[in-house]
Formats: C-alpha cells, structure tokens, sequence
C-alpha cells in the first residue's frame, strides 16, 4: 500500500496556515484595535506583549506560501497570480506594520506616524488576507496549467464580506489576547471590545456560512445532504457550544478563557471551510492530486516536517513561555 | 492604452528592485548576528563591560536591520508566484523543498530565538541567552546555505529530470543541493556578509574615535573590524577568483559577457581593464587593454585559445555592458577592501591604529563598500545568467506570470513608494543609531538589563582600554 502524500501535504499546509492566521491573527488584531486605544502608556503595553514573538508568527505565513510552492507547485502558480492584487496588498501592509514594531521606538518625533503605519498595515492585511480566502472559495478561472481570468477578477460582494469578516475575528482574537496579557483600565476596555466583536464574529460567520452554499451546487451539495450531513452537522453545533464557553467566560472574567474559545471558534470556522473545499486546492478546478508536487519531492520534505515541527512547536512555546504573564506599563522590553 | 514596457520587463524590474532592497539587510545582518555571538561570548569568557556594552549597542541596531530584512523577504517569497507563476510551476518541485528546508531549518530558528536575544536577557540569564544569540547567527546561515543552493541551481542545475509536465523533478537531492556553483557562492556570499558587516563596524568605530580617541567601545570595534579586513578581503580575493573559474566551466558564456570577449582569440584574451561595451558594435570601444592576460587569470596560460559572443546565438547574449560594469564595481571594492586591511595592519604595527586620521577617514569612506560590493556582485551573477532563469533551459520570457502589463508595473510603482519611504525611515534610524558613541552602562532593547551593565565604575572602563 502506498501512502498519499498529497493528502498529508494538504493537512501539513493547511496546519501551517491555520498556526498562521491564529498566531499572527492575533497580532494582527491588535494593530486592528489600535486607534480604539488613543494613550500612550496602553500603545507601549500593547506592543510590548506581541514584540517578542511577532516575527514567529509571521514566519508561519512563509512556511504556508514556500510549503505550497514546493509540495503542490501548479496551485501556487494558478493561486498567486489570481490573487495578485490581494497579495501585493498583503505584503505592503505587512512591510508597514512589521518595520513599525521596531521603528516607533527609534523616533519620538514621528512615533504617531509609526503608530499609523502598524493600524493601517494590520488593517490592509487582514482585509486583503480575508478578500483572497474569498476569492479562492468563489472559483478561479484557469486554463492548462495556468490562471485565465482577469487581475480584477477576485474582486466581488463575497470576497468583501470574507475580507471584512476576517477583519472582525483577528479584532476579537486581538481583545481577547489583551484580556489575556494586560490589566486594569486596558484589560477593562479589551472586555468591552471583546463582547461587541464577539457579536460582530457570529453576524460574520453566519453571513459567510450562508452565502457559501450559493456559490456553487457543491458546496451545498457537500453540506446538506445525507450522509454528510452526519458529518457537518457536528461543525455549527460545536460553534454553538464553543459560543455559549465563550460568553460565559467573558461575563466572570476568566481572563485566560476568552482567548483560547477564540481560538477553537477560528478552528471551527476553519474546518468548515475545509470541509467545503476539500480535496480541492484551487476550487471546482485543480485538486490536491492534480497539484501536488512529485512524489519524491513530498517525500524529501516530509522528512523534514516530520523531525522540524515538532522541534519548531517546542521551541516556540518556550519562546512564549519565557514572556508569559501579564505585561505592565513601564516594565516594557524597550 | 499602450505600455512602453511588457509584462516581463517589469517583472524583472521588480525583481531586481526587491531584490536589490533585501540583500542589502541579509548581507549585513548575517555578519552581525555571528559579530554579537563573538561579542557575548567575549564577554561571558572574560567579563569584561565593554564587550557587553558594544553587544547592547550592535543589538539595537541588529533589530532594526533584521525587521526590514524579514519583511523585505516576506515580499520575495511571494513574488514567486504572483510576477513568475511559469517558474513557480516548472521548479517548484526543486526550488520550493530547499526554500521549505530554509524557513524550517533557519527562519524558525532565528524568529523563534531572537525575542529572546533581543528582550529577554534578565528573563532567562546570560546562559540561556547566549544560546539563543547563537540559534539565531546559526540560522542566518543556513539561511544562506539553502537559498544559495537553490540560487545555484538555477545558475549550475544538476540532479534533475523532466517529467511529463515540463516541471523539474529531482532526480538526485544530493546532486541538486550541492551543484557545482553552490560550494564557491556559499563561501563567497557568508565571506561577503562577514567582510560587509566588517566596514561598517569599521566606518562606525572609526567615526567615534575621530571624535575620541579614547573611547573604548570605538577601539574594541574598530581593531575587530580591521582585523576582519586584514584577514578576509585577501581570503575573500581568492575565493572569488575559484568562483570565477567555476564560472568559466559551468557557465562559459557569462564570462564572455563580463570579460566583455565580444570576439574569439583563438592564441590568447586580452583583460580589458575598462572600456564602453557595445552590443551593437560586437565590441568594447576605447577598451585599455593587457594583451593575453584574460588567458594567463582564467586559464593559467597566455596563449590559451578563448571562445569568445560570436561563438553563441545572439538571443542566448546577457546583457554585456551590465555584466562587464558591475563585475568591475566589485572587484574594485574588493581591491579597496583588502587595500584597507593592509594599511590598518601597517597602522596597528606602527602602533597608530587609534590616531590615524587618514586611516580612520579611508575606514569611514568604505563603510558602503560592501554593500556595494554584494549589489555589484549579484547583478553580475543573475544578469549574466540571462536570457534564462534556468541557465541554458528555461527562459526568463517562459517564467513569467501570465499578466497584464498594468498590473505588474502598478504593484511595481507600489513597492518602490512603500520601499523608499520606509526604508529610508529605517535607515535614518540605523544611521542615528550609529552616530551615537558606545558608551558604558550602554542598555539593549530591553530596558531591563541586569543591574551590573550599570553604574559601570572608571576602574573596569580603564581594564576595557
């Protein structure tokens, strides 16, 4: 029996860029959040409790687009230039806020332009990483081996209700990290955002799960009829379930809550969507078998992942664990 | 609408704009990650302030180069696919496992220590955190090893097949990884990053200590960075001269283009020192030339016979007054660079090493020079690769995403706003940074630096002189 390694590969990406959009997701959040928190003191706090791990996160992001590259090359190729104007976007925003967390150190005169620069790029990210997701589930236009379509293509309502959907959850995920690492009046105010964003986040998850189906017969198709309905059926139901946790723990205060059902609310939305797109890579047209790299190559890298993630995971837990705890003005690591 | 320029003109453009942008904080932050490693274990060895001080004023400076250079690469990573889907597809089954292997095995490895190196020092003591200060200047080199070697493919690919598809497969990963180019780059490039941190470390010690000739910090950095002059420009000289030789047998036509050997000399080349390139003319007009000294340095030999562009199809040419200049630009800092190292070797015997004005003005000037050199150097490398990415089987023209010229040359014009305004910003800040003189008691990025960095008593400054 041989082993399918274009089904491994396809989990292994998908780990690497759900690790992405929860780790940076929340990092991401708190540029989102920032002009909600005008003092000084608080954005120095802020930034504090991301400023050690942030480059981590980002490299997560790395790994999903150079492991998709090289485990599944012909989706990569049709992906990329059909988001085109969403990943240049991406990575502008991603410039603007990565160089702010170091440069709104070095100035006191232009710090407010820094400041500026880590909302707007976190802003321009999240929508432009929601807008992609967006456009992948709508369908791509591919001829051959190569995308077809128009470079203004992936631009629709759908795509902009993802966009800004996305933007909402990375917000949450965001508030709920500052319930987790601050105290006082920013710990208080993060509460608060938490309970309207947590509100903003079902509006959008139940939006995006009901236009879904209306994209295409098989994603209605894959969600509502027997048997897979036995297996769908479980994803809502624990959404649900997660969201009653969630607001229990926002009413008693249980600072270290909020943010881990968050997080199981993004795992859930997330198996929702690969439940509607599986085994495709690039919708309705490129499937992971189609795309997959060949087998040696999957298989020379697999060793890899096999031995380095796990070293990666521990590490980078370590990394948290040395910074853990609640970061205090004036006790910043600048 | 019409464009001046196709599709695949501005997506070279951009690559060679962001390109040229990242290298520049790569090149610099691989030498300084293992110059900090050096710094903290001098200290940890012998205790003294001042080794600890200059770490905390390299540090600051190392986290600013290294978050342009991280986010710089983010954009790289990605041009991939979005300007040259054609290439993506067709070697992604090669080129993407090393550039996996790279995030895996070095930017892990560098992000996941360096909040730890950069904040975290009276979190997890000195130990601990000489660990991670290591992790991370290891993982600058692997970094470099796995994306030379998949830069080396593409210039010497080896340990491939084809398949079905027209995508390369590997048919041999040791072959693959370590092509016959790969083992002379690495050791040019990381002598490269070392002798680029070097200068500027160099230019900066020499800045304070015209201000100061007593300034400890300034004399520790400026006799380290001489040394490192002295001893690896030469290393560096000959290294790139293998290189070159390696070039002359993999890749022939290359050193045609930056010989500027438009003709064939069947009883020995000439070296044309300078002269203007002309595609046109099939010839270098107003060369200063040395009569068969073209042979005698890739040959070993005066009147070896030298094939020259008449001898290769003229859509196979790279573009020759590009090569032949930049290749030039480097190898004059390459000289000036190792002319440095002498005179500080003559400075330190002569015991002048601290008062030399004229060899502290010199320092200051080749504090670019290396990252002069770097540019100059790959622009000869990747220019002379064309008109392929691929040498010799796959070209440019077929790599190329297949998008409109609008697009591409907007995101181009995007990249150049963002890239000019922020990393001017960012070099302001470095250079601000450097203009202020090492001092004791000098704190890192982390404002909560073990109590006995400060308060430093005249007694261990003067043990640090």
């Amino acid at each position: 029996m041989t082993i399918d390694l274009a089904i491994i590969w396809a989990f292994i990406i998908a780990f690497a860029v759900f690790v992405y959009v929860v780790m940076d997701g929340f990092d991401l959040g708190l540029g989102i959040l920032f002009p909600l928190f005008p003092n000084k003191a608080d954005r120095d706090v802020i930034m504090n409790s991301v400023a050690p791990v942030w480059d981590g996160n980002e490299t997560w992001l790395v790994l999903g687009g150079g492991g998709m590259m090289a485990a599944f090359p012909l989706a990569y190729a049709v992906l990329m230039p059909a988001l085109y104007t969403p990943m240049i976007a991406m990575l502008i925003g991603l410039i603007f806020r990565g160089v702010a967390f170091e440069f709104r150190w070095r100035t006191e005169a232009e710090k407010n332009r820094w400041d500026l620069a880590f909302a707007g790029g976190s802003w321009l990210a999240a929508l432009a990483q929601g807008i992609a997701l967006g456009a992948i589930l709508q369908g791509i236009h591919v001829e051959g081996r190569q995308y077809a379509g128009g470079w203004w293509d992936w631009l629709t309502a759908f795509s902009i209700l993802t966009g800004v959907s996305l933007v909402v959850g990375y917000a949450l995920l965001g508030a709920t990290w500052l319930v987790l690492k601050t105290d006082g009046a920013l710990r208080e105010r993060a509460y608060r955002l938490a309970w309207y964003l947590l509100f903003a986040m079902l509006a959008a998850i139940g939006a995006v799960s009901i236009a879904t189906p209306f994209l295409h017969i098989q994603y209605a198709h894959r969600w509502f009829t027997f048997p897979n309905v036995i297996l769908t059926a479980p994803v809502p139901i624990a959404v649900a379930a997660v969201t009653v946790a969630l607001l229990r723990a926002l009413a008693n205060r249980l600072d270290a809550q909020p943010f881990v059902l968050t997080l199981m609310l993004f795992a859930l939305s997330y198996a929702g969507l690969g439940i509607s797109m599986f085994p495709y890579i690039v919708p309705q047209s490129i499937d992971i078998w189609q795309a997959a790299a060949p087998r040696n190559s999957q298989l020379f890298m697999l060793a890899g992942v096999a031995v380095l993630i796990p070293l990666i995971l521990t590490y980078t837990a370590w990394a948290y664990w040395v910074f853990r705890g609640k970061v205090r003005p004036g006790h910043g690591y600048h | 609408m019409s464009w001046p320029f196709d599709a695949v003109d501005l997506a070279r453009a951009q690559f060679a704009f962001t390109m040229s942008f990242h290298i520049i904080f790569p090149a610099f932050s691989i030498g300084l990650a293992s110059y900090l490693a050096v710094l903290e274990a001098l200290w940890l060895w012998t205790s003294r302030e001042v080794f600890i001080n200059l770490f905390n004023y390299w540090l600051k400076i190392f986290a600013v180069a290294f978050g342009m250079g991280v986010v710089s690469g983010i954009v790289m990573s990605y041009q991939f696919g979005t300007n040259w889907s054609g290439f993506a597809d067709k070697t992604g089954p090669v080129i993407g496992p090393l550039m996996a292997y790279e995030v895996l095995t070095a930017f892990f490895l560098e992000a996941g220590f360096l909040g730890v190196m950069l904040f975290g020092l009276e979190r997890v003591g000195p130990k601990l955190h000489f660990l991670a200060t290591l992790m991370v200047a290891i993982g600058t080199l692997i970094s470099a090893f796995w994306i030379l070697s998949a830069n080396s493919w593409m210039q010497t690919p080896a340990g491939y097949s084809v398949n079905a598809d027209g995508q390369f497969v590997a048919a041999d990963w040791l072959k693959l990884i370590f092509n016959p180019s790969f083992p002379y780059r690495l050791v040019h490039m990381v002598l490269a990053a070392y002798l680029t941190t070097a200068l500027v470390v160099g230019a900066v010690g020499a800045f304070h200590l015209w201000r100061d000739q007593h300034l400890a910090g300034a004399r520790v950095m400026f006799s380290m960075a001489m040394w490192m002059a002295t001893l690896v420009a030469p290393v560096q000289i000959i290294a790139g001269d293998q290189h070159g030789l390696n070039t002359l047998r993999y890749q022939p036509v290359k050193i045609m283009g930056i010989e500027g050997h438009f003709q064939s000399h069947p009883d020995g080349a000439p070296l044309y020192l300078f002269g203007l390139p002309s595609e046109a003319e099939g010839k270098i007009k107003y060369a200063i030339e040395i009569p068969k000294m073209g042979s005698l340095i890739l040959e070993h030999d005066l009147d070896a016979p030298m094939k020259g562009l008449d001898t290769v199809p003229r859509e196979n040419w790279p573009p020759v007054p590009i090569t032949f200049w930049s290749f030039r630009i480097m190898v004059g800092m390459g000289l000036l660079m190792f002319g440095l190292g002498l005179f500080s070797l003559w400075a330190r015997w002569r015991g002048t090493l601290y008062q030399s004005r004229l060899l502290h003005l010199f320092a200051m000037l080749m504090g670019p020079a290396g990252f002069i050199a770097v540019l100059a150097g790959w622009i000869t490398t990747e220019t002379g690769r064309q008109p392929f990415t691929v040498y010799g089987l796959l070209r440019t023209a077929e790599s190329a995403s297949p998008l409109a010229a609008p697009a591409v040359g907007s995101s181009l014009a995007a990249f150049a706003i963002v890239y000019f305004t922020v990393f001017a910003a960012g070099v302001t800040y470095l250079l601000r940074l450097m203009a202020q003189p090492p001092h004791p008691g000098e704190a890192g990025p982390s404002s909560e630096l073990p109590a006995r960095a400060a308060g430093i008593t005249p007694a261990i400054e003067s043990v640090a002189r």
